[in-house]
């Protein structure tokens, strides 16, 4: 018979306010089972702990009910009460009558009314707990890092530096990301190769970091602590190895048709390429689309030129399977693609172009060697529009509804620039709003108004048009209230920034939770930023929300940290929340292992003795290490053969039977 | 189809004493001409009383979990009680390698009640005769167009073509029909009101009197002990506490063989009461074809049913909700 003690929590007002707490604990003192029943202002203070604990030993609890905020919260406490007090911590069940309830309610009668709801169910569930003991999992020593930019390269760095393995896995031919691409950062103007490249090479000389670039992640199985990762290293058709990147291939090579990702399509390269001068690895790459000898089976010359012998065109891609421990995140973004924008003509004018299309072409290292030219003609501009807020801050639908953070900045930064070495050119910036909240953020923004005379105009454009050798932009200045007619050289538009499309399917496979806008969820948006909720994965840069380049770098080092508090532990409690298979009722269908996430499930031919009838039967059985408790196969299961230790459907039944009663 | 029933007769019994099986599963005569019944035949012998005629509706795929546990069986299949066949192979509730597959030509199974309807009394026997059908009744012999008298599972048949099978008979095989129609009552009754659709459902099943001839002959509830004869499930037994209760039994069917029925409409054909239960799954069948693409439960073996599978493109939760359904 149990006996069952229940602590209704006042939240100081956050419940008493909404909630007749001392009604609801009233109620539920006459409840069957029940034996006692309190409120308090602070459950999960120590003086609310010790009454939960006192109450165990005086009156002999077998389990608790706690009605309190979600068991997200604090669920692990009150678990660590009951253990206290020797009660086993999965006899403690928790009814949310906060976020469920006083949080959403305002009438306090319906609020009282539905706590006290909750507070049955909660009692109709853990009338039927049985005491759980929790088991033990091991820890692979090795970390994974998924995107090798300045997030990714943060992390690993920080990783290797205290000791423990870590590969970065970067789908392009090169780690470097999208800092490598950028001229100047703000709001300090140093060069972004001066202060990425060397990390760049420290990454590639540590030996503790692995470096997988071109490749992808093809699978993810596993759990905390113990992820099995398929990757893929996406054929080269050069021996990373081997190739010495002399470049002669890239002298020869007669295919000159691809465009230049890593200049944004802004020029041509050859069909075998290093991606950039300070590319990491330094190694050529051939892409198969252009290259004459793998289509055609012609030339070849690159082979012959290649004095290390390292052309192989036969390559193919290749498979890699390897344990971690933990996973960090860190896919990064894309700018938004523009084929919704029409108004901007970015698709016809070439003078039309995005900001990081601006960034190459004021690298030294770009496609006009640094020169500030438009690219329709070459020719020197003497006007230069900015765009604000293109596809940011759009409720239309067609861009995206949230602020990129990082455009007002980088914008004031290319305006101030250009301001400096071509003073003769003027500069318009039309804005929605400048924010500028950060470390001497505000000072270089009113550095660009103030000392470079940068025309600052609040209004939206609406319009932009050739007209002979010039671009016309239509907008409004809302200050001045009237419309603006403006002939200019050259747009620059501030695009709005995306996650990586791959961080969706990469999400997926690590069973992390994306937003509305694919950002990757975090545990808890204000105390567990770097953190996604599936245990063991972690959460670096952009993939998680826009940011700039200091708050990449201290998320990636951020993530890192809690990285390594998970590898330096040689053990986890493992949740003794898992399935099991009632070998009489399975029907040996395979549903439960086809939908299990953590591959914990497998079928043997065992001998049954069903009531007297002996038979070989194919069941299922739980490989309890691997099973995380999510309780997808004790849905799929049609004849109820499983079942999820602590979620038991009968359980979950009398908790809905309790709430319809 | 006599022809095909003396081929299946002689064939069966040489399949017997050549030793590929030692026994087959086929269709008996019933109590009465209209209700040919699942059989198994275990010598050369009696495999001369197979019946194959327009009365032999029953899918004989789910009898092979019980019968075909030992030696070798044969089993005679229609096209569409392949797909069931396919089906229990995925889910391991049969193993190819003990069964021998016949496949016998269909065209179309005839429905009793449907001749009854046409107001024609004292039925002694039907014959086929093309695309008609020969009616003897006491009060003499009538004619009717065979294709008013089918099977609901025949009005809309989805394939005449064998999906499984060790040798046909006769050795031709059928196709596919694309145009079959079997979504259009499940549209008529999406386009009701929610109070029309309850109306109509409410009105069905209650007609239900348990028999469970659904559960019993659908070849996709296999389960060794079903929820609702298992006291610890929590539904079974359970008094109805309002009058929607007694409907839950097959909406609860309904969910458990979701993805995996193959759209036999067996149960439709044994329901006693004539309750339309094929429709619960025909609708199950379209969504799921509407979200995760067009699929047939059973086409192969191997495959694996949309909802017991993940994929990056696979629909949104959402899915439903952002569809506007009342």
């Amino acid at each position: 018979m149990q006996r069952i003690g229940v602590f209704v929590c006042w939240c100081g007002s956050n419940i008493a306010a909404t909630v007749d707490v001392e009604r609801v604990a009233q109620v539920m003192k006459n409840e069957p089972g029940v034996v006692f029943s309190t409120d308090y202002q602070y459950m999960c203070s120590e003086a609310g702990q010790a009454i939960i604990r006192n109450a165990i030993a005086e009156h002999k609890l077998t389990g608790i009910v706690v009605c309190s905020c979600s068991p997200r919260m604090h669920e692990a406490t009150f678990r660590k009460t009951a253990q206290r007090a020797g009660l086993n911590p999965y006899m403690v069940e928790i009814a949310n009558i906060r976020e469920q309830c006083s949080w959403i309610h305002k009438d306090k009668e319906e609020g009282t009314e539905k706590a006290i709801v909750l507070a049955r169910a909660a009692l109709a569930k853990v009338m039927l707990n049985a005491p759980l003991i929790a088991g033990q999992s091991s820890v692979t020593k090795r970390a994974l890092v998924i995107g090798g930019g300045i997030a990714g390269i943060q992390s690993a760095l920080d990783i290797a530096d205290a000791g423990y393995e870590v590969d970065i896995v970067e789908k392009e031919p090169t780690i470097g990301g999208k800092m490598s691409k950028l001229d100047k950062t703000f709001p300090t103007l140093d060069c972004s190769a001066c202060i990425l490249t060397p990390k760049m090479v420290d990454a590639a000389q540590n030996e503790k970091i692995t470096l997988y670039t071109y490749s992808e992640v093809e699978e993810v199985k596993g759990f905390v602590g113990n992820f099995n990762v398929k990757i893929r290293r996406k054929a080269r058709y050069v021996k990373e190895d081997v190739c010495t990147g002399c470049g002669a291939c890239m002298q020869k090579c007669p295919s000159k048709k691809g465009l230049n990702e890593f200049n944004l399509g802004l020029n041509k390269r050859t069909a075998i390429y290093i991606p950039f001068a300070q590319a990491i690895p330094n190694v050529a790459v051939i892409d198969a689309t252009q290259c004459i000898k793998i289509k055609n089976n012609k030339c070849g010359l690159c082979d012959t030129v290649c004095a290390a012998k390292a052309i192989d065109y036969n390559q193919q891609d290749e498979f890699i399977e390897r344990e971690y421990g933990a996973i960090v995140m860190a896919t990064g973004f894309n700018p938004i693609k523009l084929d919704k924008f029409n108004e901007y003509s970015y698709a016809e004018c070439p003078d039309v172009i995005t900001s990081l299309e601006l960034e190459r072409i004021m690298n030294a290292a770009g496609p006009t060697g640094g020169k500030l030219v438009k690219m329709s003609n070459g020719e020197h501009p003497h006007d230069i529009t900015f765009i604000q807020c293109v596809g940011s801050r759009d409720i239309s639908g067609r861009g995206k509804c949230y602020c990129s953070k990082i455009c007002c900045m980088y914008t004031a930064k290319h305006a101030m620039l250009i301001r400096d070495k071509y003073p003769d050119v003027n500069v318009h910036v039309f804005y929605i709003d400048v924010r500028t909240p950060g470390k001497n953020f505000d000072e270089f923004y009113r550095r660009a108004v103030e000392e470079y005379s940068v025309d600052y105009i609040k209004g939206q454009v609406g319009k932009v048009y050739p007209e002979g050798d010039h671009l016309v932009v239509q907008g409004v200045d809302m200050l001045a209230n009237e419309q603006i007619i403006h002939k200019t050289d050259m747009v620059v538009l501030a695009t709005a920034i995306e996650p990586d499309p791959t961080a969706r399917k990469i999400a997926s496979m690590l069973t992390a939770s994306i937003d509305t806008n694919d950002f990757i969820t975090e545990a808890h948006p204000k105390l567990r930023p770097v953190e996604s909720p599936t245990a063991g994965i972690f959460l670096s840069g952009v993939c998680q929300g826009p940011k700039d380049i200091p708050e990449t770098v201290a998320q990636a080092g951020a993530a890192a940290v809690k990285v390594l508090g998970l590898l330096s532990k040689d053990k986890l409690v493992t949740n003794p929340c898992v399935s099991q298979s009632n070998e009489l009722l399975c029907n040996g269908c395979s549903m439960c292992q086809n939908v299990c996430p953590y591959g914990a499930i497998g079928y043997e031919d065992k001998l049954i003795n069903d009531h007297g009838i002996r038979e070989t039967r194919r069941v299922a059985v739980v490989n309890e290490a691997l099973c995380q408790g999510c309780g997808a196969c004790t849905v799929t299961c049609p004849s109820g053969a499983m079942d999820l230790k602590g979620f038991t459907n009968k359980q979950i039944m009398a908790e809905v039977d309790a709430i319809c009663k | 189809m006599q022809e095909i029933e003396k081929t299946l007769r002689s064939r069966c019994a040489e399949l017997i004493n050549n030793g590929t099986c030692d026994k087959v599963i086929a269709w008996d005569r019933g109590e009465f001409f209209y209700d040919n019944s699942p059989a198994t035949f275990a010598c050369a012998d009696c495999a001369q009383k197979l019946v194959y005629d327009c009365f032999c509706g029953a899918n004989l795929s789910k009898y092979l979990i019980q019968y075909a546990k030992e030696g070798k069986t044969a089993v005679l299949l229609k096209p569409c009680d392949t797909y069931s066949f396919n089906q229990l192979l995925t889910e391991h509730r049969i193993s190819r390698e003990n069964i021998y597959v016949i496949g016998v030509g269909c065209d179309g199974m005839v429905d009793i009640d449907k001749i009854r309807a046409m107001g024609i009394k004292g039925i002694t026997a039907v014959k086929e005769d093309g695309e008609d059908l020969v009616v003897s009744t006491l009060y003499g012999e009538k004619t009717v167009k065979k294709a008013d008298c089918l099977l609901e599972k025949c009005v809309s048949c989805k394939s005449k073509k064998h999906y499984v099978f060790d040798e046909l008979i006769p050795e031709a095989d059928g196709e596919d029909v694309k145009e079959n129609g079997r979504f259009d009552m499940v549209e008529k009754l999406e386009a009701m009101t929610a109070e029309e659709r309850f109306e109509f459902w409410q009105e069905q099943l209650s007609k239900c009197i348990r028999c469970n001839a659904c559960r019993n002959a659908c070849p996709a509830c296999t389960c060794r002990k079903c929820v609702f004869d298992n006291p610890h499930s929590g539904v079974a037994s359970k008094a109805n506490a309002d009058s929607f209760e007694e409907k839950m039994f097959h909406i609860v069917r309904a969910f458990h063989v979701a993805g995996r029925c193959t759209d036999c409409g067996e149960c439709s054909r044994v329901c006693p009461q004539n309750i339309p239960l094929h429709l619960l799954n025909r609708k199950f069948i379209k969504e799921i074809n509407e979200f995760y693409g067009e699929y047939q439960a059973g086409e192969t073996a191997d495959q694996r049913g949309p909802l017991v599978n993940y994929t990056t493109e696979d629909a949104e939760p959402t899915a439903v909700s952002d569809r506007g359904d009342n």
